[in-house]
């Protein structure tokens, strides 16, 4: 390694990915280039008639994915959660997946799709906002962080479209407004801010009828933790690939709030007791009737 | 077609360490010292935004004095090498040394094969995991490394201010007392730094996993002059 001092008309400033690009002549999307990668990836649509039988020649088979991801905004910020289920094909081949990720002292980012390229995405995302932060000596902005997000899932586009999807959920406290904020991304790299909440991954849509149903402007912390908990095991309810808690191992949905006072990670104990309660609850409505499940 | 002049390489180096010197004493001196819980880096500097200490990654602190246009090229070399390394291996992997090795052969080439040697001199530190593993490499303008310890003068005037470190250091000391001592070893007898002309950052134990932190004019105020940090609080106040 050599100190990387650029000429001034050459030099990426406070850009990680381009610095990284000029180090070691590689950019993102290099999982493609030169990494193996492509000569795995066949046809667009993720088949590919070399592999092996048992997996139908699919892809997505191979590789491990992540599953439901949610954020909801409350009183003082956002809640970022996320199942720990990770699944190759029909498998489960992780149950211990932290698909939320703190990447900031006042970000986090949930991951769903193909793992191995996801949590490089965040790391590489993580190490972007640290770097700029320490070479222009301030911040990206809350926006700033979600279009730089957008363009690391652009640069994923070729591969997504050959099976290996990433779907992240940016979620933040913005300092100057004074609020959460969560944005969304396709996978052309587009950008959305949500003004409520998420919700995304194979159980996302369950999680997001849950979430559409309870969520209200003025919900506060412990409602809202409860809520995700909730929307989770719902999506766990429907959803194969969304494991639900789990009790026997001490296994629990990882969750965050991100506040004017920073990232703050639930610990296990909370979420626990956040599930049995929810579990109480639940008992308690199919015993009076008001709600049917579970069975 | 003129031929140039002879000149001996011993007169060529000689010139170009003066050269680097010169310009080095124009600027103002910085300290760093270890205390009981970091390392703190106190600098003479009237600029609020032209920095000359800088977080580099989770354990390792970056200070230049000379020029500013050269020693933060250096800086922003330091933080991309640190990241590029965290990034490609672990955060555990990145470390000091290796970053002032590369500094002390950048430096060193300049000076021998540069028309003009960077007028900079620069610290890289180093908070250990425990308290006697701090490290302190104090690089030269013409590439000579040093691994200071306890404490380490950079910049103008440091003759003097060196010895006056080595009598005031004091190991194992507190925060607040080597802040104060550190600004009076900068002043010397007679003269007054105010805490606006003072930057102030430490490597402390207790900040968790990116232990850089700046030390606010206010905080700097309450120490190095509680009565005059105290006195605008009451008048306005009333």
């Amino acid at each position: 390694m050599s100190l990387p001092i650029f000429s001034p008309t050459d030099d990426p400033g406070p850009n990680f990915m381009a610095t990284l690009a000029r180090t070691y002549q590689r950019y993102p999307g290099w999982y493609l280039r030169g990494s193996g990668m492509e000569t795995m990836v066949g046809e667009p649509d993720g088949i590919n008639s070399s592999l092996p039988s048992w997996t139908g020649n699919r892809i997505s088979d191979l590789i491990r994915h992540g599953t439901t991801i949610l954020a909801l905004r409350y009183r003082d910020g956002v809640i970022v959660a996320g199942d720990r289920r990770a699944t190759e094909g029909h498998l489960i081949a992780y149950r211990n997946m932290e698909k939320v990720m703190r990447v900031d002292q006042y970000s986090a980012m949930a991951i769903a799709g193909a793992a191995g390229p996801a949590v490089e995405m965040a790391r590489l995302f993580s190490t972007q906002l640290e770097h700029y932060e320490k070479v222009e000596g301030v911040s990206l902005s809350t926006e700033g962080k979600a279009n730089q997000l957008g363009q690391m899932v652009r640069e994923h586009l070729a591969l997504a479209m050959r099976g290996m999807l990433v779907i992240p959920i940016f979620a933040g406290y913005d300092l100057q407004a004074g609020n959460g904020r969560i944005y969304t991304f396709d996978v052309t790299g587009g950008h959305y801010i949500e003004g409520e909440h998420a919700a995304e991954g194979s159980g996302g849509r369950n999680a997001r009828s849950v979430l559409k149903q309870f969520w209200h402007a003025e919900i506060d912390r412990d409602a809202a933790l409860a809520l995700a908990i909730e929307a989770l095991v719902e999506a766990a309810d429907e959803d194969i690939a969304t494991g639900p808690p789990d009790t026997l191992r001490g296994i629990y949905p990882i969750v965050a709030t991100i506040t004017s006072s920073g990232y703050q990670a639930i610990d296990d104990d909370e979420t626990a007791s956040l599930v049995h309660s929810l579990y109480d609850r639940l008992q308690t409505r199919t015993e009076t009737g008001e709600r049917r499940w579970p069975r | 077609m003129t031929m140039p002049y002879y000149v001996s390489p011993e007169q060529v180096m000689k010139d170009r360490a003066e050269y680097a010197q010169k310009g080095i004493a124009r600027g103002r001196a910085l300290v760093g010292t270890v205390y009981d819980n970091g390392i703190v880096i106190v600098a003479e500097n009237p600029s609020r935004s032209l920095r000359k200490i800088s977080e580099i990654y989770d354990r390792i602190a970056f200070a230049g004095v000379g020029r500013y246009n050269e020693f933060d090229q250096l800086r922003v070399a330091g933080i991309r090498h640190a990241d590029t390394k965290g990034f490609a291996f672990s955060r555990n992997d990145v470390e000091a040394r290796s970053l002032a090795n590369l500094y002390a052969q950048y430096l060193g080439q300049v000076f021998t094969h540069e028309m003009k040697p960077l007028e900079v001199e620069i610290l890289v530190a180093e908070l250990g995991t425990a308290p006697h593993s701090d490290q302190l490499f104090h690089i030269a303008y013409e590439g000579t490394i040093t691994d200071e310890q306890d404490y380490a003068v950079l910049g103008g005037d440091t003759e003097v201010i060196r010895k006056r470190m080595a009598e005031a250091y004091r190991p194992g000391w507190k925060l607040e007392d080597a802040i104060r001592t550190c600004v009076r070893v900068l002043s010397g007898p007679g003269r007054e730094i105010t805490s606006s002309e003072l930057e102030v950052a430490v490597l402390d134990r207790s900040n968790g996993e990116r232990s850089f932190k700046r030390i606010s004019q206010e905080a700097i105020d309450a120490i190095i002059s509680p009565k005059k940090a105290a006195r605008p609080k009451s008048s306005s106040s009333k």
